[in-house]
């Protein structure tokens, strides 16, 4: 305000600074609605979560840029071309997700909800590396809007101008879908399907179309989120995991299915983000806790959702657990001392890949016991793993205390931020519970990501020395090794005692559980700390291995490593998650010297899911089932 | 006369039960046949295993010639078979309109056409709600809906699932009343009923089936008199 401002002219623009204050939060909702609702439709019908979303959010991004630039140089720069191009590149998207689900996701929908969230995931790795190849490493500037330059006045305040067209795209998408939905034969079977699909199938529709009509649809809403948005943020190989994070949160609060639901959540989450910044910018992460906190507790299922939408999904084969036979435990040790007689067989090389194998097969046990007989599948593991390791790290930055405390005070440090995350996240369960904490993780690594003072940011924070008694190779071998494999075993010990048997009641049978005196819910929140707990012991040994932490180390990357691990171990065994540390980090030690590493990673995971729809474990059961006396029911 | 539908030797099974036993069955074109036993008997796993859902199945199923056995349920409710589920099954959401309009499939050779107006005259109930979600509406409303959503498919055969249960004296009589309009547009029924006065109403013919076997097969007329049957197998 200028020092001639009246009264009278105070008013007005503290009323002009509020209006464009709110503006401002309505178009930055936009695109989050759009991603969400789309994410909410394919739920609905297929009740997968397509992890997936956001990179069609991205893709939309990076073909509006390539479309608009085309058909200008085609048409002119006119409106007609420039709107077009973005139409067309949502189009373009569309078909892409329904060749995914054509491709991929039909084969699967039978499948434990694991096996669907890593498919999808693999789908995010390629399309990473076919965004990479196609546009380039560099953050692209996006394309002016004609005549949409500068900014209008409103009541003597500046608005982009090309955020009114944000603030109505909003509304009118939301209105047009309303009038999908219930004024076309389409939408009622998408509606009707969202409530019962088999019945529809047996009234004659080809669920297989329909389902795929949703995926084009979802994938369109997507894609059209990423291009509108172009003019306002461009776009870069960072947005898909941004936006899925924040279209996450859109549906949690907003309810599971309901687009209007993902409509109003936008709307509060856009406002939060428009005042966030301007009082406080680190506040608008801690808000979104806030505001998340507030809504699950009094509506757990959203502010629209309906709790029936959200059922347990189809389990995980877990075998029920028997005592372990002396000659199991003659191989455990047989194991143990063939590891620690490693340094005499090994090379350096050798010797740090163990490290790496230990050290995640911890990580993976932990998340294990959380996904296994917790029956919760994590997705935002990392925030534990790389928390032990940023506890340890800020420790020797701001106290310079020594390693040996470090390492103990990093897992109660990870464990306090699981009591925390896990306090919303055990509210829900299926693939709430797996969106919730992937949200939570990624807001945990913007955190760190962006409070670049205190935690180094993208630098890291380096200088995490050893103590001198592991300075050494092989010393450090053997403390990872003595802390892994006890780690594990305890694990193990915790989750066949009363506590672990409880937990697994809870997972099957949530209402007897309860009905017998167990609070399924603390159960479930005690493992997810105790879980956290062991992911930030990896994570404080991994940082002294490598002497340094990045924000990597907290990235969606890293809880996905996890869940791969346990994927490729199959769920049952003690060694499951061992022998998926070594696969995956034997993987990608392979893979990681070609160009386009995560592709084939992707494509790997991709196919490992297609090959075997019941996991590897189920298939060797099918497979070889009858030498263990299992026998399908009608061949008898 | 070639029947429209016919079973042999079929047996199904839910995850991990096997539930019916190697049965045999047929149904001519133009009947309406009842299959009655107690609870649990199998009666609505016979008629999901010839619909299709939510059962493994083996043996040979019939209709209309073809064999059906391998195909989804979609398909199979494409060459002109309709469900009506035990438990109705209305999409709660959506209006009666709306209900109507996800069970319409084009007109069908063979089948009698059937319009929103026609099924309305057949349940006049359903008239007056039809802008109502289906979920705020009464049980007896609920099942005329279920049937004629079904119908809006203009099947040739009808798969009617107990479609007495926990119904008012009244309802009941207008769903006779229904079905024996059905029977004369030409359509064939397959009902499962434990009201042997309803099925002694509507049915041409009866099967009785116990611990997933067929008991009994014979007029319905024959079932009625015959007490030793009824005594053995059914309730009452
Ligand atoms: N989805 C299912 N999974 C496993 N078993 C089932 C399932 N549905 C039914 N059963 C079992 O199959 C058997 C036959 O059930 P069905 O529903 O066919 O009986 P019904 O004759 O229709 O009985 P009612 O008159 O009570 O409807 C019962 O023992 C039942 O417990
Ligand atoms: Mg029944």
């Amino acid at each position: 305000m200028g020092p001639h401002s009246s009264p009278r002219h105070l008013d007005k623009t503290t009323l002009g600074f509020f209006l464009v204050q709110v503006l401002t939060g309505l178009s930055s909702a936009a695109s989050l609605f759009l991603v969400a609702a789309g994410l909410s439709l394919i739920f609905g019908v297929t009740r997968v979560v397509n992890f997936a979303h956001g990179s069609f959010y991205m893709l939309g991004a990076y073909f509006g840029l390539t479309l608009v630039a085309l058909f200008g140089d085609w048409f002119g720069r006119g409106h007609l071309s420039f709107w077009s191009a973005i139409l067309c590149a949502a189009l373009v998207v569309g078909a892409i997700g329904a060749l995914v689900e054509m491709t991929i996701l039909r084969r699967i929908y039978r499948s434990p909800e694991l096996f669907q969230l890593v498919a999808t995931f693999g789908v995010i790795l390629v399309i990473q590396d076919l965004a990479l190849w196609g546009w380039g490493p560099e953050d692209k500037l996006g394309p002016r809007a004609p005549d949409l330059r500068g900014a209008v006045f409103i009541l003597g305040q500046p608005l982009p101008r090309y955020d009114l067209v944000l603030i109505a795209a909003g509304p009118v998408v939301l209105g047009l879908l309303w009038l999908l939905l219930n004024r076309t034969r389409f939408g009622i079977l998408v509606r009707a399907a969202t409530i019962d699909r088999e019945m529809v199938g047996a009234l004659g529709v080809n669920q297989a179309w329909l389902f795929t009509g949703v995926f084009f649809l979802g994938s369109f809403l997507a894609g059209l989120g990423g291009a509108l948005q172009l003019p306002k943020g461009g776009a870069d190989l960072l947005m898909d995991f941004t936006v899925l994070a924040g279209a996450f949160v859109v549906v949690v609060v907003g309810g599971m299915g309901s687009i209007t639901g993902a409509f109003l959540a936008a709307v509060l989450i856009g406002q939060l983000q428009a005042w966030g910044v301007l009082l406080l910018p680190q506040s608008t992460l801690v808000m979104m806790f806030l505001v998340m906190a507030v809504v699950l507790v009094v509506r757990p299922f959203g502010l629209l959702g309906r709790p029936e939408l959200v059922g347990h999904g189809r389990q995980m084969l877990d075998d029920p657990l028997r005592p372990t036979s002396w000659r199991f435990k003659g191989l455990v040790l047989l194991l143990v001392l063939g590891l620690a007689a490693a340094p005499l067989y090994l090379g350096t090389y050798g010797l740090v890949l163990l490290i790496d194998i230990l050290i995640l097969a911890l990580f993976a046990t932990a998340l294990h016991a959380i996904i296994g007989p917790g029956g919760l599948v994590s997705f935002g593991h990392a925030a534990f793993f790389g928390g032990g390791a940023y506890a340890a790290a800020l420790l020797v930055k701001y106290a310079g205390t020594p390693m040996a405390l470090n390492l103990v005070l990093a897992p109660p440090a990870a464990a306090l931020l699981a009591i925390v995350i896990g306090w919303f996240c055990v509210r829900l369960s299926g693939v709430y519970f797996a969106m919730l904490t992937l949200a939570f993780a990624q807001i945990v690594w913007s955190v760190v990501f962006q409070w670049g003072e205190v935690t180094g940011g993208d630098d890291g924070i380096l200088g995490l020395w050893r103590a001198p008694w592991v300075r050494g190779r092989i010393a450090y071998y053997y403390l990872v090794l003595g802390c892994c494999v006890a780690g594990i075993l305890a694990l193990r010990h915790g989750l066949s005692s009363p506590f672990g048997y409880a937990l697994r009641a809870g997972r099957d049978s949530p209402l007897r559980a309860e009905a017998i005196g167990i609070d399924v819910r603390r159960q479930q929140w005690a493992a997810f700390t105790l879980s956290g707990a062991f992911a930030g012991l990896a994570g404080g040994l991994y940082a002294y291995s490598k002497g340094s932490v990045f924000p990597n180390e907290m990235a969606i990357v890293r809880s996905f490593d996890g869940i791969i691990m346990v994927f490729f171990g199959g769920v049952q065994h003690l060694s499951g998650p061992l022998a998926g540390a070594a696969a995956l980090t034997w993987l990608k030690d392979s893979l990681l010297r070609l160009e386009m590493w995560r592709l084939l990673l992707g494509l790997a995971v991709i196919a490992i899911v297609i090959l075997f729809p019941q996991g590897i474990a189920g298939f060797l059961k099918q497979r070889f089932g009858r030498f263990v006396g299992i026998r399908s029911e009608l061949s008898s | 006369m070639k029947p429209l539908l016919e079973l042999a030797g079929v047996s199904a099974a839910y995850l991990g039960a096997k539930i019916l036993f190697d049965l045999d069955l047929s149904l001519a074109d133009g009947e309406v046949v009842a299959l009655v036993g107690r609870n649990g008997a199998g009666k609505s796993t016979l008629i999901k295993t010839v619909m299709g859902i939510q059962v493994r199945r083996s043996g040979s199923i019939r209709y209309d010639g073809q064999d059906i056995v391998r195909l989804p349920a979609h398909a199979i409710a494409r060459l002109g078979v309709g469900y009506v589920p035990e438990e109705r099954r209305v999409f709660g959401d959506l209006t009666i309109l709306e209900n109507l309009e996800v069970g319409r499939q084009p007109p069908r050779q063979g089948a009698p056409v059937w319009t929103t107006e026609a099924l309305f005259e057949i349940f006049p109930n359903l008239e007056e709600l039809r802008h109502r979600p289906a979920g705020q509406t009464s049980g007896g409303e609920q099942q005329m809906l279920a049937i004629a959503r079904t119908l809006m498919g203009n099947p040739r055969l009808v798969l009617l699932d107990e479609p007495s249960e926990g119904l008012a004296p009244v309802i009941v009589e207008q769903m006779a009343a229904a079905v024996g309009k059905l029977k004369s547009q030409g359509l064939s029924v397959l009902l499962s009923e434990q009201n042997l006065r309803f099925a002694g109403v509507v049915a041409d013919r009866a099967y009785v089936i116990e611990s997933g076997h067929i008991r009994f097969s014979g007029s319905m007329q024959g079932l009625i008199e015959n007490a030793d049957v009824r005594r053995a197998h059914l309730s009452v």
